[in-house]
C-alpha cells in the first residue's frame, strides 16, 4: 500500500515535467578574482569558494521556485587571474548571462560596469564596500548586495552609544583601505556623538602572519602598544588588511573590549545566524557545500535570489523586463533579517541589517532601536539620500 | 488507589461544577522546550510539559484525545496525551517539521518539512509515512479545505501557495503571493483561501478555484514603520464574517472585516504575535506572543484583549480542545 502510493507520487512528479514546454533559460554570472586573501586567524581564512557557493545555493532556491514557473537558472562562474584584463573575462561572460554577480575590486568593477553599459547586462557588486562606487563613482547598471564602509561602520557605532561605551581609541592600519574604513569611524562617532579620545597607527612593516611561538611575542607586543592611552570605553580597530586587529582582544594594556576589525565585528552575514528562519538555509548551504556561510556567500546569495524573485514576479527572463522591476517601486527581497530590504533609488544600494558578532554569535543586529528615520530605518546606516553624491548614468 | 479514585472523584465534581466555557489550551514554547497547558476558565497555567526540541506546530488530532506537537529540532512529531498531560510517542515526520495539516477523518496528517522542500504525508493510526510530495524552498503554512480535497501549503521563500490534490497527491496550481508566505486559512464556506506573507506585508486572498490572487488584505498603523508589519497567524470566525490576522513585531491583531477585506480595529496584544487560536464556542481568541512570553485573551464579540497569562519562552503556536 505504501509503496503503491509512493509510485503514484513518483508518477504524479514525472508526468507533470513531461507536459511542460521548454523551460525559460536565465544565466547568471560570476565574476571573481583568482586565489584568496591571508587572514591572521586561520578559522577565519576564506574558502576556494567564498562568494560563489552563496550564489550556487541561490541557483539551486531558484529552480525550485522555477520548476513551477517553467524557468530554468545556470550559473557561470570565471575568475580573473592577476594581471589578466576583467573586461575581457566579463565580455565572455555577458556574451550567455544578462546578469553577472561580481567580487572585485572597485576599479575592476568599474571597467566592467563601463564596458558591458551599452549591452544591457546587469551587474551585481557582491563583494566591495567601497563608499565611491554608491557616490561619485555610482553607475545605472550596478546593483550593491555588499553593505557599504559606512554602513558597517554606523551599524557597529550605533551599538556602541547604545551601549554607552562612546570614548573610543581609534587603532588604524597603514593600507588605504585601514584609511577607508578609519574615515567612517570617524563619521560615525561623530553622527551618534561618540568621541574618539586618540587615534593610534599600527604600521605594517611586513613579516609573515603563520609562525612558529607567535603568540610570546604577540603578547609582549600589543600591551606596549596599547599602554598610555587616555581613559576610554572600547578600542576600535580599523584592520581590513589583517595585519594586527584580531591580536588585540584579550591583549590590550587596559582592560577594554575591542571592536571593528576585530572582537565585536560588523557583517552582513555570519554562520552564527539563526534568527527569522534563517537556521533553514544555514543548513542548505552546509549541506550543499560541506561548509558554513560567510558575508560574502550571503551577499551573492541575496543577488541572485533577487535576480531569482525578480523573474518569478514578472514571469519573464527579459533582463531588461526583470532589471526595470528590481530598480522599480514594487521590489523588495526577504533574505532572513527580519525585515524585507529594498534598494535605496538613488544609487542602487541594498537597504540592509547589518549583523554584529564575535565569531561565535550574533551579539546584535542594527539599526538599533531609538535611531529613528522618516523612510525607514535602515538608512539610519550608511549615506542617506540628501548627503549621496551619486547621479546615477 | 483508593487515593486515585478519590482525586479522580474530586477532578470530576470540579468539572461539573466548572462553568461552561471552560476549555484547555496548549501553547507550543520553542524556546522552553515545553507546552504551557491553559485553563481557560481560571485563564491559568495548570501544567508545563517538557517536550522535544523547539516546539512549534501544535494540534489536536480529531477525536481530541492527543496534542500533536512539532518538534522540529529533533525531527519528529510528538504525540501528547491530553488526559494524562504526558508525551506518549513521535510520529515518522521527515526532517525539520513545522506546522502540519489533517484531513477531516483525522487519518492523514500533511507535514512541512522546511529543510527539504516536501510535504510528508503520514497515516496517523499507523503511524506510518506513506510518502512525500516535492514543493518549494522552505514549505511552512499548511491547511485542508473543508471538502478535504485540496491540501495548501505555502513555501517561504518560493512566495507561493501550492494547491495540492489530496487524492492524486499532485500539486494542481501554484499561486504566486507575496514574500514569505507563512499561513494559510479556507474561508469555511471554501470560497476564499487566505495566505498571509510575513515579509511581504500583506495577506492575498486567493479563489481556490481559478487558482488567482482575487484581492489582498493591507495594514496600516500610524506611528509603526511598515517593515514592522508582518502578518503570520490568521483566524476566522465560524460565521465567515471576521478574521483576526496577528502581526508579528507590530504587537497587534487586526480585526478584518472579510466581505470588504478591510482593517476595522487594530487590538495591541504582547510583542511579537504569532498565531492564534479559537475557543470551540468562538467567545475568546488566544494569541501566541513570542517576544514577551505571554498569550493575549481576546474576548471576540467586545473585540477587546481582556487578559495576559505568562507561558513560557517564545511561545509559538497554540491548539484548544475541541
Amino acid at each position: 500500500m505504501i509503496r503503491w502510493l509512493a509510485g503514484l507520487i513518483g508518477l504524479g512528479v514525472a508526468a507533470t515535467s513531461a507536459l511542460a514546454a521548454d523551460p525559460v533559460a536565465i544565466g547568471v554570472g560570476y565574476l571573481g578574482v583568482a586565489g584568496t586573501r591571508s587572514t591572521l586567524s586561520l578559522v577565519e581564512q576564506p574558502a576556494e569558494n567564498d562568494g560563489i557557493a552563496g550564489a550556487k545555493l541561490a541557483i539551486e532556491d531558484n529552480n525550485t521556485t522555477g520548476k513551477f514557473l517553467n524557468q530554468r537558472f545556470t550559473l557561470e562562474e570565471r575568475r580573473i587571474r592577476e594581471g589578466e584584463d576583467p573586461v575581457q573575462a566579463a565580455t565572455a561572460l555577458a556574451e550567455t548571462n544578462g546578469f553577472i554577480i561580481a567580487d572585485l575590486p572597485a576599479d575592476a568593477l568599474l571597467k566592467v560596469a563601463d564596458a558591458l553599459r551599452d549591452r544591457g547586462t546587469l551587474l551585481f557588486n557582491a563583494g566591495a564596500i567601497d563608499e565611491r562606487l554608491r557616490e561619485a563613482d555610482c553607475r545605472a547598471n550596478v546593483i550593491h548586495t555588499a553593505p557599504t564602509r559606512a554602513m558597517l561602520a554606523d551599524a557597529l557605532g550605533q551599538y556602541l552609544v547604545w551601549k554607552k561605551w562612546s570614548r573610543w581609541l581609534l587603532v588604524v592600519g597603514s593600507h588605504d583601505e585601514d584609511k577607508l574604513f578609519a574615515d567612517a569611524l570617524r563619521r560615525t562617532a561623530a553622527r551618534f556623538g561618540a568621541k574618539i579620545v586618540q587615534e593610534r597607527t599600527f604600521e605594517d612593516k611586513g613579516g609573515a602572519r603563520r609562525t612558529d611561538s607567535g603568540v610570546t611575542l604577540i603578547q609582549r607586543q600589543m600591551p606596549v602598544f596599547t599602554q598610555q592611552a587616555p581613559a576610554y570605553d572600547v578600542l576600535v580597530a580599523a584592520d581590513e588588511s589583517e595585519v594586527f586587529g584580531a591580536y588585540l582582544p584579550y591583549r590590550t594594556w587596559d582592560p577594554r573590549p575591542v571592536a571593528g576589525s576585530a572582537g565585536l565585528v560588523p557583517r552582513s552575514w555570519d554562520a552564527a545566524q539563526d534568527q527569522w528562519g534563517a537556521i533553514q538555509m544555514q543548513n542548505r548551504f552546509v549541506k550543499l557545500n560541506s561548509r558554513r556561510m560567510t558575508a560574502l556567500d550571503m551577499q551573492a546569495w541575496t543577488a541572485v535570489r533577487m535576480i531569482g524573485e525578480a523573474t518569478s514576479r514578472t514571469n519573464s527572463g527579459d533582463v531588461k523586463k526583470v532589471t526595470d522591476f528590481i530598480k522599480g517601486p514594487d521590489f523588495s527581497v526577504a533574505a532572513f533579517k527580519g525585515t524585507r530590504l529594498t534598494l535605496r533609488d538613488w544609487n542602487l544600494q541594498l537597504r540592509q541589517p547589518i549583523l554584529l558578532v564575535d565569531g561565535r554569535m550574533v551579539v546584535s543586529v542594527s539599526p538599533q532601536e531609538g535611531f529613528l528615520h522618516q523612510v525607514s530605518e535602515l538608512d539610519t546606516l550608511g549615506y542617506d539620500r540628501p548627503e549621496s553624491k551619486c547621479k546615477l548614468k | 488507589m483508593l487515593r486515585m479514585w478519590r482525586v479522580g472523584l474530586l477532578s470530576g465534581l470540579a468539572l461539573a461544577a466548572a462553568p461552561a466555557h471552560a476549555f484547555i489550551a496548549y501553547v507550543s514554547n520553542e524556546k522552553s522546550n515545553t507546552v504551557s497547558v491553559i485553563d481557560t476558565d481560571t485563564w491559568t497555567v495548570t501544567k508545563t510539559i517538557k517536550v522535544g526540541q523547539r516546539p512549534r506546530g501544535i494540534d489536536f488530532t480529531r477525536d481530541g484525545k492527543f496534542v500533536m506537537v512539532a518538534v522540529g529540532d529533533d525531527d519528529t512529531i510528538q504525540v501528547i496525551d491530553a488526559k494524562t498531560q504526558s508525551v506518549v510517542d513521535s510520529l515518522p515526520s521527515g526532517p525539520d517539521p513545522e506546522l502540519f495539516a489533517q484531513d477531516a477523518a483525522g487519518k492523514i496528517l500533511y507535514v512541512a518539512n522546511e529543510n527539504d522542500n516536501t510535504v510528508t504525508v503520514i497515516d496517523l493510526e499507523k503511524r506510518a509515512r506513506l510518502g512525500d510530495i516535492q514543493v518549494g524552498v522552505e514549505p511552512e503554512g499548511m491547511t485542508i479545505s473543508p471538502d478535504g480535497k485540496t491540501l495548501i501549503n505555502t513555501s517561504e521563500t518560493t512566495n507561493m501557495a501550492h494547491f495540492i490534490d489530496t487524492t492524486s497527491r499532485q500539486i494542481v496550481a501554484n499561486v504566486l503571493v507575496d514574500a514569505r508566505p507563512r499561513f494559510a486559512e479556507f474561508k469555511h464556506d471554501s470560497s476564499e483561501v487566505w495566505v498571509s506573507s510575513e515579509i511581504g506585508g500583506t495577506v492575498s486572498v486567493i479563489d481556490p478555484k481559478k487558482h488567482e490572487v482575487i484581492g489582498k488584505v493591507t495594514f496600516e498603523i500610524p506611528g509603526l514603520r511598515k517593515e514592522a508589519i508582518q502578518p503570520v497567524g490568521i483566524g476566522m470566525t465560524r460565521d465567515d464574517k471576521t478574521a483576526f490576522i496577528a502581526l508579528g513585531p507590530a504587537n497587534r491583531i487586526a480585526v478584518v472585516d472579510v466581505a470588504t477585506r478591510k482593517v476595522t480595529k487594530y487590538l495591541l496584544v504582547g510583542q511579537r504575535v504569532w498565531h492564534v487560536a479559537f475557543t470551540p464556542d468562538e467567545k475568546y481568541l488566544l494569541t501566541t506572543n513570542g517576544v514577551s512570553n505571554d498569550v493575549s485573551v481576546i474576548d471576540v464579540a467586545a473585540q477587546k484583549v481582556i487578559k495576559t497569562i505568562q507561558v513560557g519562552e517564545l511561545p509559538w503556536g497554540i491548539a484548544i480542545a475541541p
